[in-house]
């Protein structure tokens, strides 16, 4: 199944410290995700799974290697022009949920479109509140919400201004496994019905099984990778991969 | 972590070192103020030993009345001839000379303006000849009449030569005289502490500056060898009898030097004075940075508990901590203060052409005064937090602690009361019989009520203000963000407002008065040409009497009457009086009631003094002028004290034996249907040649004599600016803090796409808001205080209310500047983050 590309990892190195404090994170990885497409990334702690995710949404510097973000070269952009590509082509969605305390939680998902100073798209603003249901809450603040709403509210945060890719770290690593089960569903939904790219890290299998695809990292390469995985053949790739680090 | 760790300490460093810097710059300048005080009054002592150097005894008559040098100018008595001849004829005597020496000589300069003399005196002398410290450098001395020497310093300052002719002002009008000769003193100088001086041949000496021939000042004697002065003096002393004040050159210098030091202690203490606001905005400083400091050691100090520390160990080591800033800021302190009194002790220099300053010293006083202060401010602002530390239970080691969100209550009530405690002393202090101390600490504790009640009033204010900065997404961030920490915000914001009170209260009180004081000049000066000038020196500008009668001449006066000015003792107590060449035309130019002409032995004085002192019109009184002897004068009239001026009025006949002998003002009443423009040329003419004054109407002259107040508030917000200057650190601190706290939250808005540029523009909006809710706060309260001032001085005449609307515009605006410029740093600290590092920050 040919897709257009969303982002694209080329021959990407990173290098962190010099000399003897050297830490290679990334070993030359070099991957597509397609859009429309929802793919996990995972690995064992220290694998490069979230450096990767950094250099591909341009957070972070790549040492060698080339990155794009649909049709622009990520690596090389100045600050401003970074700053212009996070906000209108790249969507965020963290661990930590990290919404604006002092915002609620409607002006938190309109947040990065206030930044860019546009209007969210009515019937668009109507779909995504209706989709992480949270129209009864919209006025409340982060701290009156319980975590699943918060990262629920991220999610909205992220799909507003339909950027290309949306890069998602861990995003049910401080979530019960039932509102985790609810963010995971709603983000597999926008990839089924909306066409949104998502690209996810995660070390949870049942969390890979919601994604189209699975690349498994380790010691900063990609060792294997999994199309439509279930958490049956997650874990069962997981356990390969040990053996063979 | 690690690197978080090393942040976190680093960012802590700079907070104590903006919160040393406050008491540093508060310690700097009460160290500042005892440096230069000392220093002045050491180059007084030398300037006075150096001009006593060749006086062994020095001989003057009694002054008639005593006058202190902080109420005014003493008025030497004068002696005559025969004295000095029979100290000559003291045994141990080497010589005896006859000194005319007097305060008021004016020289007129090439310009034909009259030299400026502001500080040291102008003095004119008789010619008597060189002599150790005196060395003439060009020409000679006075020989005829019309001859006079200057100088060094007066030659270069009027840019005279030899053979140039010069006016002089003296006790008489101006006198034309032949320049003939310039004179040095040794080592090079041009004068004895910028003194000018004049020297005149030794009857027209005695005629201008005592105003009687055969009469000196002072003898000044030399003691023939063997004699030590103090012998001599005593010898002397038993010669002329109890009505002379005998005293050895050293004494002399002494006394001399202590008259100007009561000045400088006077000085000392406006300073000290506003040091010490300094140093209680800088107190909030501090509390605020221990308070955060506190909260982010949390853990630690937690932990320590857990591990055994006693609470007292707790406040112990929170208090030493303050100990060692306080130690350190104040040891920075005093030596920044020591550079600034040496610098305030150059700036006197140059202002006083000749002054010279004594090396600069550091007194035992300044070091004690800046090490106390330093350490005292600092550890009372941590008390509290220490306090607030040695409650943090154990537990919080353990627990993820979020700063809790305190409730207000406690704080807003405690803040009603202190205020309400505040309010209480400030009218007794205004109203009642309390004093000054019970105004200034009602004041103080007002400031700290409303402190206590700012946080509750932040809430509302600072989102108000904040509205008008909503219009773009960085503004509506900054906004929320400043009403994020109502405690911070309004510590921060209540040291600006102390500062701005302050200002605004003095600028109120002065506006007020001045309104006040020019409103009712307005309505009782009926004249509408008055002579006169401003007075800058200890000596008023005065004209020749002789004008008096020639304005009467021109036609369209209706009438014109002088006064003169002095003090006396009236039944042997110090008072103001004034004298006028006639009661009855000075009572038509101030509108006033009907009065007669006063006979030679009569006066006049107002009804509020007459019942004070117990008299009823036809009793005599004893007076006592600066001349001559007691006289009697019998209460003519009685007048109400705000429709004429002065209080006593005496006849010109008084004026012969005033110290000042000349008219310092001329009220001219115009007849109907002549206008000012018509007959000011005129009168203007006849006071060309007394350049100190000059004729105006009646609004420049009301302008004119109340342009002190608008110097007043001046001075106050010079004073003043170290106060908010700490405030504004203050306002750094707060930022630089809350930029560090919200690290993620940065992190994040920069990840959705917040440009560096909206970054800054949010931090400074941040800042902006919290400066201009410092501003208004000062503002209101500021015209709150001096409301209330001006409305217990409301019997003494300051009956309208000005609020300076355009200052206090000002101050609003100046808050916000301060605020664009305290962002500055933070901002761009806020921008440089690292979005990833902010956004993985713990």
């Amino acid at each position: 199944m040919e897709t257009p590309v969303a982002a694209r990892a080329e021959e990407v190195w990173k290098v962190y410290g010099k000399a003897e404090a050297q830490v290679t994170a990334l070993r030359g990885v070099s991957a597509s995700f397609g859009r429309g497409r929802f793919t996990a990334i995972m690995g064992p702690s220290g694998s490069g799974k979230s450096t990767l995710m950094h250099c591909l949404a341009g957070l972070d510097t790549v040492t060698r290697g080339t990155v794009h973000i649909g049709g622009t070269e990520v690596t090389g952009l100045n600050d401003k022009a970074l700053t212009r590509l996070r906000r209108d082509r790249v969507g965020f969605i963290f661990q930590q949920f990290n919404l604006l305390p002092t915002l609620t939680a409607a002006e938190n998902i309109r947040l990065p479109l206030d930044i860019a100073g546009k209007k969210p798209d009515p019937q668009w603003w109507d779909t995504v509140i209706e989709t992480v249901g949270l129209s009864d809450r919209l006025s409340h603040r982060p701290a009156q919400l319980s975590g699943g709403q918060q990262q629920r509210v991220a999610c909205a945060r992220a799909l507003m201004s339909r950027p290309d890719v949306i890069f998602a770290d861990e995003p049910t690593g401080n979530l019960d496994s039932k509102s985790g089960a609810e963010v995971l569903a709603f983000l597999r939904d926008s990839v089924r019905e909306h066409g949104q790219t998502i690209v996810m890290v995660t070390h949870d299998p049942v969390a890979a099984s919601y994604t189209d695809r699975v690349v498994f990292l380790a010691d900063g390469s990609i060792v294997h990778e999994l199309a439509n995985p279930t958490p049956e053949t997650v874990l069962e790739a997981m356990k390969s991969g040990e053996v063979l680090v | 972590m690690l690197r978080a760790t090393l942040k976190s300490l680093l960012g802590r460093k700079l907070r104590l070192v903006l919160s040393g810097l406050a008491v540093v710059l508060g310690v700097m300048f009460v160290a500042g103020a005892f440096v230069v005080t000392d220093t002045l009054g050491r180059s007084f002592d030398q300037l006075f030993a150096t001009a006593f150097e060749g006086t062994d005894v020095s001989v003057s008559a009694k002054p008639k009345i005593e006058v202190s040098e902080m109420e005014g100018e003493q008025v030497p008595s004068a002696l005559p001839a025969k004295t000095v001849d029979e100290v000559r004829n003291v045994a141990g005597v080497k010589t005896a000379t006859g000194m005319v020496t007097a305060d008021g000589a004016r020289v007129i300069g090439s310009d034909g303006k009259v030299l400026a003399g502001t500080g040291p005196p102008r003095l004119g002398n008789n010619w008597v000849g060189e002599d150790d410290l005196l060395k003439l450098r060009e020409g000679r001395g006075p020989q005829r009449d019309d001859e006079i020497a200057v100088n060094a310093l007066v030659a270069k300052q009027g840019n005279l030569k030899v053979g140039d002719r010069v006016g002089v002002l003296t006790l008489e009008p101006k006198k034309t005289f032949t320049l003939v000769g310039i004179w040095g003193y040794k080592n090079d100088k041009d004068s004895i502490g910028g003194s000018q001086e004049v020297a005149f041949t030794e009857p027209v000496a005695q005629k201008l500056m005592i105003g009687q021939t055969g009469m000196f000042n002072s003898v000044v004697v030399k003691a023939a060898d063997g004699v030590t002065p103090e012998q001599l003096r005593d010898r002397i002393a038993t010669a002329v009898g109890a009505g002379y004040d005998v005293k050895t050159g050293d004494q002399l210098a002494e006394d001399n030097a202590a008259g100007l030091k009561e000045f400088l202690g006077f000085f000392n203490k406006i300073l000290l004075g506003f040091a010490s606001v300094a140093l209680f905005v800088g107190i909030f400083l501090i509390l605020n940075t221990f308070s955060i400091i506190v909260a982010q050691r949390t853990r630690e100090l937690a932990m320590m508990r857990a591990l055994g520390a006693s609470r007292r160990q707790v406040i112990g080591s929170v208090l030493l901590e303050a100990v060692v800033i306080g130690l350190v800021a104040a040891a920075l302190g005093l030596g920044a203060g020591v550079g600034v009194g040496a610098a305030l002790g150059e700036l006197f220099a140059s202002l006083n052409d000749g002054f010279e300053m004594a090396t600069v010293g550091v007194p035992l006083a300044a070091v004690l005064s800046s090490l106390i202060v330093g350490v005292l401010v600092t550890v009372v602002a941590a008390v509290l937090p220490a306090l607030r530390a040695s409650r943090i239970s154990p537990v919080a080691a353990m627990q993820d602690v979020a700063t809790p969100d305190r409730p207000l209550t406690k704080v807003s009530v405690s803040g009603a009361i202190v205020s309400a405690i505040g309010g209480t002393m400030l009218g007794l202090g205004l109203f009642g019989s309390g004093g000054l101390w019970l105004i200034l600490g009602g004041v103080l504790v007002c400031f700290i009520g409303v402190a206590l009640l700012t946080p509750l009033i932040s809430r509302p204010v600072v989102g108000l203000l904040g509205r008008l900065f909503s219009w773009s997404v960085p503004g509506r961030l900054g906004r929320l963000n400043s009403g994020r920490n109502p405690r911070r915000t309004a510590i921060t914001a209540a040291a600006l407002m102390v500062g701005i009170a302050l200002v605004t209260g003095v600028t109120v009180v002065m506006d007020s008065a001045k309104t006040s004081i020019a409103a009712q000049a307005e309505d009782t000066v009926k004249a509408q040409v008055i002579i006169g000038g401003e007075q800058n020196g200890p000596r008023p500008p005065t004209f020749d009497p002789a004008v008096l009668d020639q304005t009467r001449q021109i036609a369209g006066v209706r009438s014109a009457a002088g006064i003169w000015n002095d003090q006396a003792q009236v039944n042997g107590k110090l008072t103001y009086v004034t004298a006028t060449d006639d009661l009855a035309r000075l009572a038509d130019a101030f509108g006033g009631p009907q009065l007669p002409a006063l006979k030679p032995d009569q006066l006049a004085l107002s009804t509020q003094e007459l019942s004070d002192r117990g008299w009823k019109v036809g009793d005599a009184v004893d007076v006592q002028l600066a001349h001559g002897d007691v006289h009697k004068y019998t209460i003519a009239a009685t007048y109400d004290e705000d429709t004429m001026p002065g209080t006593y009025l005496l006849p010109a006949a008084a004026t012969k034996d005033f110290g000042i002998p000349q008219p310092v003002f001329a009220f001219v009443r115009l007849t109907d249907g002549t206008t000012v423009d018509q007959v000011l040329p005129g009168i203007k003419a006849l006071v060309a040649d007394s350049p100190e004054v000059s004729a105006t109407d009646r609004t420049t002259f009301i302008d004119q004599q109340l342009s002190d107040f608008d110097t007043v508030i001046t001075m106050v917000q010079v004073l003043l600016a170290l106060a908010i200057l700490i405030a504004v650190l203050g306002v750094v601190n707060t930022l630089a803090l809350s930029v560090l706290e919200r690290t993620r939250e940065l992190g994040l808005l920069r990840a959705v796409g917040l440009s560096r540029s909206q970054t800054m523009r949010m931090v400074t909006v941040e800042a902006v808001v919290i400066s201009v809710f410092g501003a208004l706060l000062g503002v209101v309260v500021g015209s709150g205080l001096g409301a209330a001032v001006v409305q217990a001085l409301n019997d003494d005449g300051i009956d309208q209310l000005v609020l300076p609307w355009g200052g206090m515009g000002l101050y609003l605006v100046l808050a916000a500047l301060v605020g664009v410029l305290a962002s500055v740093l933070p901002a761009i600290k806020a921008a440089r983050l690292n979005v990833l590092a902010a956004i993985a920050a713990e």
